[in-house]
Parts: structure tokens; C-alpha cells; sequence
């Protein structure tokens, strides 16, 4: 959980204009850079780091790394913005209402239906592969018989790796939603005989968000390392090899690159 | 712990008991200083073919000195919730255990409703057994957090180690994996079930010995990660004993047909991906032989990632297989119908909705014996129209009429179906229906599903387990504290219209032990209603429901030795609000005070 409020950190860091492909990356100094307007940035209050940060705005939270503009993509947003609130609302926090609202047919619920997370990942990839066969576009990286996805994804300073098929994603949300309930079980740094208790030693943790900023990257076909939300989710599926959340200091080298490869394919 | 039954077995254990004291006490011979201390070895000798948890918990009743006899002759520890008792105090009490069961999470954290972290962590227990219980043979672990140093220490420790299960577990990787591999030299039970596991790329497999191994039952299906299929293939050809082996879906099918020929006394078979590689060998192995020599074979799973036309490769067995486990095979009715019409000897049988309510018509048809059936969802958003409804269900309750257990995914239903299953099949004891919509009505009728369940709690006299959906008002729990008498385990989401719902369940269901609930539209004035009971139960989850911290806190204050934690996760709420909502109310009774390990999101009152 407290990984995930990293990334959404970086939410607050990275304001991309819509019609723009600027980066501006959570580097310290540039951080709040004014957006021009028209930003569907989810400011809802939740984003804020400050003190504690709740489970249902964690599951929330939105790399915020959408650039192409097109209408399809602010439409996606507007919904993840409204869904957000509904699921809010639906899970009654201060506030709810007194009769039990009955929810918009499109709002996720948490947990509904009671099927196991682990189960409803591998039944939705079959899902999808029914539904693609033929689909030769988005050709399996790292294959196994029906074309998923896998990528392994290093959480710098986390003892594991772990791995996420891509194609179980549609969008930047959900992966981002998917390693952030995948890394809060980690001790970051200091994974000693105190094990989980440092972790969740708030001021540790206050630290660590104070002093390094994790910026999601990613190695494509080429080999090279490109800041995750260059491109169309579509594309980076394609060509994502390998993910690796690093801490920012390292990252700063990958701008300029990045911006020459878009332009390239541009 | 109240008044539980002894069987009859132990009726007569007791009775020789009592007499071989009778006869001791009235030998005039016989010269003992210490007959108190005779009758407990005898007591013991006797006990120890005592296996069943109630009954022994029954005999530790009746005096110290059966407590005591009792307590070292218990020889399996069942603990099913890992906070109810310290491992201390469980170690003290118990002193000649060989097998340990242990529970952490509560269900409803499968499904995301718990945040991570929460606890249920292994660590405190196997730090204490390997002090406590140096013989230990025997574990069992459900819903645990477990780490790779538990993991090695426990290996490195039970120098007689022979059987780890592991369900719904998470926190510990291949690492932990190859450690239990290479050091549990007596291994014979290796099973992972449902776990979460994560990919150190450590090959784990090649560190069960070469030479060979005593291994019994081998499962991995749930691992997702990729294999050293060599080291499957050397394991399987030099363990003589294996009878149970469930791969996972990163071996092929002329893989699968490799491990089969090595195998054929396998009495337990997951196959994997069922899928060919990408470069199949030439020619194609066969497969029907290698199915047709398995003739032990009973139990059959798998099909990961199934093409469906290498399905007739499993027809020689069918006609013996006693369960089948389809549920990730994404396959129609005209699929299915070949494969079922043999297995007339079914009795588990889980699904894929896929195969349409078409399917669960030719499953009736034919298994007349089925015991328990799951039928899952493949599509689980909420949807007008799903493949199967209560048509499926209609047919399965004709068909099947020695059903025990079912768990029906499903978008529409009647009360009518749900009734007829009530009627037609009584030996019903596991009750599990899940209309996805949430709030739906009776799909003929537009009214509420009050009466279809209802008819299940008033006419399934064994139903022990209940978990309720669709459109439901008061009068459904109403029927439920009325009629469920024996019922132990009750599931609610989005159903309910006030506080009289769960009053009249807590008021009426006298041998509830596991309630969950969430989403429904009960308040303090309900959680008060069961003041007498919660020290009955296991635990009690209130999720989103009406609940707030101050009558928590009267629950807390007036029901001793039960725990009551609460889950915050909206923003921080400013302290002295005492009239907010709690997101989740998490209670359970237990011996010790509250946890240590509590993180901070859990408030414990």
C-alpha cells in the first residue's frame, strides 16, 4: 500500500497536458508544474500525501501517465474519475447516504463477485484469448501457449521479482492498480531481522517518499529504457520486455532519450 | 465447546475405560501407590485412538484428569484461527503433537476485501514448534502469510518433516520452495494449492534429491512460473510411490505424455496447459494410450490453457474418474457432452459457465451420483444475460438428486429453481448460490428471492452452509434464524433492508460460528442483538455495512475475551468522531489479548 502511494506520488508529479507529449518527470524541483487547462487529473483530494493514505484511494490511484490526446482517452478518464467517487460512495465512507444506493451498472465493485483475484486473472486471459484468436498484432514478448504476456517487473530494493502478464490490463490505471497490490507486501530498503515492522514505520516511510521519487520504467524491443506512459497503452504492450520501478535519481538520464525515440516514431 | 455429541465409537472407548479402572481398583493384588497415575496411562492408551477434534474436545471436559490424558494424546492440533490462542500456550498444552493445522485470513480476504499486510503471519508459530514439537510430520496451512525463512527454518528443523499442504497462502517464493525441496529428506506430501507464489527464478524442481524421492502426491498447478521440465520428468520416473501429481500450465501436452508413460499408478492427475508447444513433436504422442494405461486414475484437473480438441484423449478414463475439475477450461456444451456421457461415476465436478445451461443439462443426465458441483464464472461482470440461469439449476436439482454441495455463479434465477433444488435434492449440506447482479429479482416473477431461500434453510435439514444473493429483503433472514438451526457458515453481500435482518439471524441461528457480511444495511442496533453469542463463534465481518466505532466499542467492552478490530481506510477521520461508519469490523474470540502485530490500519477496541 505504501509502494502504491509512492507511484501515486508520482500522479501528483507528472501533469501532462493532453494534446502534449512534454515529460515532465517527478523531478525534485520541477515537482507541481502548472498544467494547462483541461487536465482530467483526478483531484479529488485523494492524491495528497499527507498523513494516511486510505486503501480505496490506493486501489485508485492513477499513474497518471496518459498522454495521446484523443477523445477515447479523456473519455476513459472521465469515467475513472466517476468511478472512483462511486466506488467511494459505494463503500460508505463519512457521509454515505441512508438508503443502500444501487450503483451504475459500469462501476467495479471491490470484491464482487466473490471470486478469487488469482483464479479471475487467469480466467480473464482466457477470455481475451478466446475473443483475439487470430490477433496477430500483439505478439507475446515472453510467450506460453496462449499468447499472455508476461513481463517481469523489479522493484528496486525489493528482495523479489514478480511478474504480470500485460495483456490482462486495458489500460495504465489497472497495471498500475496491479503493482501496487503487488510490491506493498516488501520492505524496501532495510529488510533486516525487523523485517515488516520497519516497513510500516510511518516516518521511514515519510522518508522515503521525501528523499527519492520511483519512476515506473520499462525495456522495449530495442533494449533500450523508456519512462513507462510514453506511449499508447496499446504500444507499450507490444513492446514492453521487462518493467523496472527505479528510484528517480537513476531515471533522469532516460528523458531525453525517450523524447528522441517518440519523435522517431512520430 | 458445549454440548457435543460423542459418537458411539467413543461411547464404547469411554466405557472400556471406565471398567479397566473398575478392575484395577478392585484387584486386591494389585499393590500401586499411585492408581490416579494408572488410570491415566490407561486412559491414554485408550485415548489414543481417539481422532476426532469435537470428541476429544468433549473427553478434555470431563475431568482434570481426562484433560490432562487428553492433552498428550492429542496428537493433531487444529487451530482455526491463528490469533484465537498464542503458540505457547497451544504448545504447553499439547506436548506430543505430530500434526499441525493452522487458519489465518478470514475468507473474505480472497477477494480483496482485506488489505494486504494484515497479519496471520507464520512466523511466530514455527519458531515456537521447533522448540515445542522437534517431531513434527504433518502441516497444514490455510490463508497464512508465510515467508521463505519460515519456510527454511521449518525444513532445516522437523528432521522427520513428511507432509507441507499449503492453501491460500502467500509471501514466499521459489526460494522457499527449493529449500523444503533439498532438505526434507522424507517428503512425501508436497502440495500447493490456490498459493500465491512468487518467481525468484530459482529452479526449485531441481532440488528434490536425483536419485529419487518418497514423495506421495506432488502439487503445483497454482505456480506461475515457468519449470526445468527435466527435473518434473526425473521426479516423476524415480518416485515409485507418487500417486498424485498436478502440474502447472507451463508443461505442454507432449510433456504431459512424457510424465504420463513414466506414471501410470498416478490415482490423481492435473495435465497442465493441455495445450500443444509451439513447435509440437512429430509425431504426435499418443495420448489416448497414455490416459487409457492410467487405470487408477480418479481424479482428474487441470486444462489451463485447453484446446479442445485433444479433449478425446481423456475418454478412458472417464468411465472411473469420481472428479473432474473443468473450471478453467473454456469450453462449449457440444465440447462437453463426449466427455460427460461416460462419467457416470462422477461425484466432484467444477465448470466453466461456458458450457450453458446445455451443458448442466447433459451433466444431470448422465451423473446420477454427483455430490458437489461448482460452476464458475468466465465472464464476471454484471450483465444482463449470462449463459447459464436457473434453467441449469432446474435440471442439475432433477438430475442430481444426491447433491451435497453446489456453488452456482450465475446473472439470472428463480425462486421456482431454487426451490426445486430444495425439494428434489435433501441431502443438500453447502448452499452456495451467486447471482452477480447485484439486487436481482426473481427473473419470472420480479419478486425478491426471499422464498426460493427461504425453501432451502426450511427444507435441506443438513444444511450446515449458506451463502445468499439477488434481491432480498428482511423476510429471506427471517427464514434463516427461523429454519437454519444447524447451519454454521452464512455468506450475505448487497441483501437486506434493515437491522431486523441480521437480529433475526443472530437471534435464531444457535450454531453459528462464521458470519460475513458486506455491503447490507445493518447497524450497532443488530451487532447488539448478538452480545450472546459472539463468544460461540470464530469470527464475525462486517464490511461496509452500518456499523460505527462507538457500538463496537460496546462489543468490545461487554463480550469478553472476543477481539474486535476495525479497518479505516477512507481519509483520516479527525479522533472523537464517534459516529462514523467503520469500513470493516473484523471480531473473533480468543484467549489471548490483542495482537502485537497489528498494522496500523487496524484499530483494535
Amino acid at each position: 500500500m505504501e509502494v502504491v502511494s509512492i507511484l501515486g506520488e508520482m500522479k501528483g508529479k507528472m501533469k501532462y497536458d493532453e494534446t502534449e507529449l512534454r515529460l515532465g518527470i517527478g523531478l525534485p524541483g520541477n515537482s507541481n508544474k502548472a498544467v494547462k487547462n483541461n487536465s482530467m487529473h483526478v483531484s479529488s483530494g485523494a492524491t495528497n500525501v499527507n498523513g494516511k493514505r486510505g486503501f480505496v484511494e490506493t486501489t485508485n490511484v492513477d499513474l497518471k501517465l496518459n498522454l495521446v490526446s484523443s477523445k477515447v482517452e479523456s473519455d476513459e478518464l472521465v469515467d475513472q474519475v466517476a468511478d472512483s467517487k462511486e466506488i467511494k460512495n459505494l463503500l460508505g465512507g463519512a457521509g454515505s447516504t441512508d438508503s443502500v444506493v444501487k450503483p451504475p451498472a459500469k462501476a467495479q465493485v471491490v470484491g464482487w463477485p466473490p471470486v478469487r483475484s488469482s483464479y479471475r486473472k487467469n480466467i480473464s486471459s482466457l477470455n481475451k484469448a478466446a475473443n483475439k484468436k487470430g490477433d496477430e498484432e500483439n505478439e507475446k514478448v515472453m510467450s506460453s501457449p496462449m499468447g499472455a504476456t508476461f513481463v517481469k517487473v523489479s522493484l528496486d530494493g525489493a528482495p523479489y521479482l514478480r511478474k504480470v502478464d500485460l495483456k490482462m490490463y486495458k489500460s495504465y490505471q489497472e497495471l498500475s492498480d496491479a503493482l501496487g497490490n503487488m510490491f506493498n507486501s516488501f520492505t524496501i530498503g532495510n529488510c533486516g531481522s525487523q523485517g515488516m515492522m520497519d516497513f510500516m514505520n510511518e516516518s521511514k516511510l515519510m522518508d522515503l517518499l521525501n528523499n527519492s521519487d520511483y519512476v515506473p520504467t520499462y525495456e522495449d524491443k530495442d533494449g533500450d529504457w523508456m519512462l513507462v506512459g510514453d506511449v499508447p497503452w496499446e504500444m507499450f504492450v507490444g513492446s514492453c520486455k521487462r518493467l523496472r520501478i527505479m528510484k528517480g535519481a537513476e531515471a533522469i538520464g532516460l528523458a531525453p532519450r525517450a523524447m528522441e525515440k517518440c519523435k522517431n516514431r512520430t | 465447546m458445549s454440548e457435543a455429541q460423542m459418537s458411539e465409537d467413543d461411547a464404547d472407548l469411554a466405557a472400556a475405560a471406565a471398567a479397566a479402572v473398575v478392575n484395577i481398583r478392585t484387584t486386591t493384588d494389585y499393590l500401586s501407590p499411585y492408581p490416579d497415575q494408572v488410570l491415566e496411562n490407561v486412559l491414554e492408551n485408550v485415548l489414543i485412538f481417539l481422532t476426532s477434534r469435537r470428541d476429544r474436545n468433549a473427553v478434555s471436559l470431563v475431568c482434570k484428569s481426562w484433560y490432562r490424558a487428553e492433552a498428550l494424546t492429542r496428537s493433531e492440533l487444529y487451530i482455526g484461527n491463528c490469533y484465537s490462542v498464542s503458540p505457547r500456550r497451544a504448545t504447553d498444552r499439547f506436548k506430543r503433537v505430530r500434526s499441525v493445522v493452522l487458519k489465518g485470513k478470514p475468507r473474505f480476504a480472497d477477494f480483496s476485501l482485506m488489505p494486504p499486510d494484515w497479519g496471520a503471519h507464520f512466523e511466530p508459530w514455527v519458531m515456537e514448534m521447533i522448540n515445542a514439537y522437534c517431531g513434527l510430520e504433518k502441516l497444514y496451512l490455510k490463508r497464512m502469510s508465510v515467508t521463505d525463512d519460515d519456510l527454511s527454518v521449518m525444513a532445516h528443523s522437523f528432521v522427520n518433516f513428511k507432509e507441507l499442504v499449503l492453501v491460500c497462502c502467500e509471501g514466499f517464493g521459489t526460494t522457499g520452495l527449493a529449500v523444503v525441496a533439498s532438505k526434507c529428506k522424507q517428503l512425501q506430501v508436497f502440495d500447493l494449492i490456490e498459493a500465491e507464489v512468487s518467481d525468484d527464478e530459482v529452479d526449485w524442481l531441481s532440488c528434490f534429491p536425483e536419485s529419487g524421492t518418497c514423495l506421495e502426491s506432488l502439487i503445483f498447478d497454482c505456480v506461475e512460473c515457468p519449470i526445468n521440465f527435466e527435473a518434473l520428468e526425473n521426479i516423476v520416473a524415480k518416485s515409485p510411490a507418487l500417486k498424485k501429481l498436478r502440474v502447472n500450465r507451463y508443461v505442454t501436452l507432449d510433456q504431459l505424455h512424457r510424465l504420463m508413460v513414466r506414471a501410470p499408478q498416478l490415482t490423481h492427475l492435473g495435465t497442465g496447459s493441455f495445450s500443444p508447444s509451439e513447435n509440437p513433436a512429430e509425431p504426435e504422442p499418443d495420448l489416448v494410450s497414455a490416459f487409457a494405461a492410467c487405470r487408477s486414475l480418479v481424479c482428474l484437473s487441470g486444462f489451463r490453457e485447453t484446446v479442445p480438441d485433444y479433449l478425446p484423449a481423456v475418454y478412458p478414463v472417464c468411465a472411473n474418474i469420481t472428479s473432474l475439475n473443468f473450471s478453467y477450461a473454456n469450453i462449449t456444451a457440444a465440447e462437453l457432452k463426449p466427455v460427460i456421457r461416460n462419467c457416470h461415476k462422477l461425484q466432484i465436478f467444477w465448470v466453466l459457465d461456458s458450457i450453458c445451461d446445455e451443458g448442466l443439462q447433459a451433466v444431470a443426465a448422465t451423473c446420477k451420483d454427483l455430490r458437489e458441483l461448482r460452476v464458475f464464472p468466465l465472464d464476471a461482470s454484471e450483465v444482463n444475460d449470462g449463459p447459464v440461469s436457473d434453467v441449469g439449476l432446474q435440471a442439475i436439482s432433477e438430475g442430481c438428486k444426491k447433491l451435497q454441495s453446489i456453488l452456482y455463479f450465475c446473472q439470472q434465477m428463480t425462486n421456482a429453481a431454487v426451490i426445486s433444488m430444495s425439494t428434489n435434492c435433501p441431502d443438500l449440506e453447502v448452499f452456495r448460490l451467486c447471482i452477480i447482479g447485484r439486487y436481482r429479482p426473481d427473473r419470472s416473477t420480479g419478486e425478491p428471492m426471499d422464498e426460493g431461500f427461504g425453501a432451502i434453510v426450511k427444507n435441506c435439514k443438513k444444511l450446515t452452509r449458506l451463502a445468499v444473493s439477488g434481491l432480498l429483503t428482511d423476510r429471506a433472514f427471517s427464514y434463516i434464524g427461523q429454519y437454519g438451526k444447524l447451519v454454521r457458515t452464512l455468506s450475505f453481500a448487497f441483501a437486506g433492508d434493515s437491522d431486523m435482518g441480521l437480529k433475526y439471524v443472530l437471534e435464531g441461528c444457535s450454531k453459528l460460528e462464521k458470519l460475513e457480511i458486506r455491503d447490507c444495511p445493518f447497524g450497532d442496533e443488530a451487532l447488539r442483538s448478538g452480545l450472546h453469542h459472539y463468544h460461540n463463534m470464530r469470527f464475525l465481518w462486517m464490511s461496509t455495512c452500518r456499523v460505527t466505532s462507538q457500538g463496537c466499542r460496546e462489543i468490545a467492552q461487554q463480550v469478553p475475551r472476543v477481539i474486535v478490530e476495525v479497518f479505516r481506510w477512507n481519509q483520516s477521520i479527525q479522533e472523537g468522531e464517534n459516529s462514523d461508519l467503520v469500513d470493516t469490523l473484523y471480531l473473533y474470540r480468543s484467549l489471548e489479548g490483542p495482537r502485537a502485530d497489528a498494522p496500523k490500519f487496524v484499530n483494535i477496541l
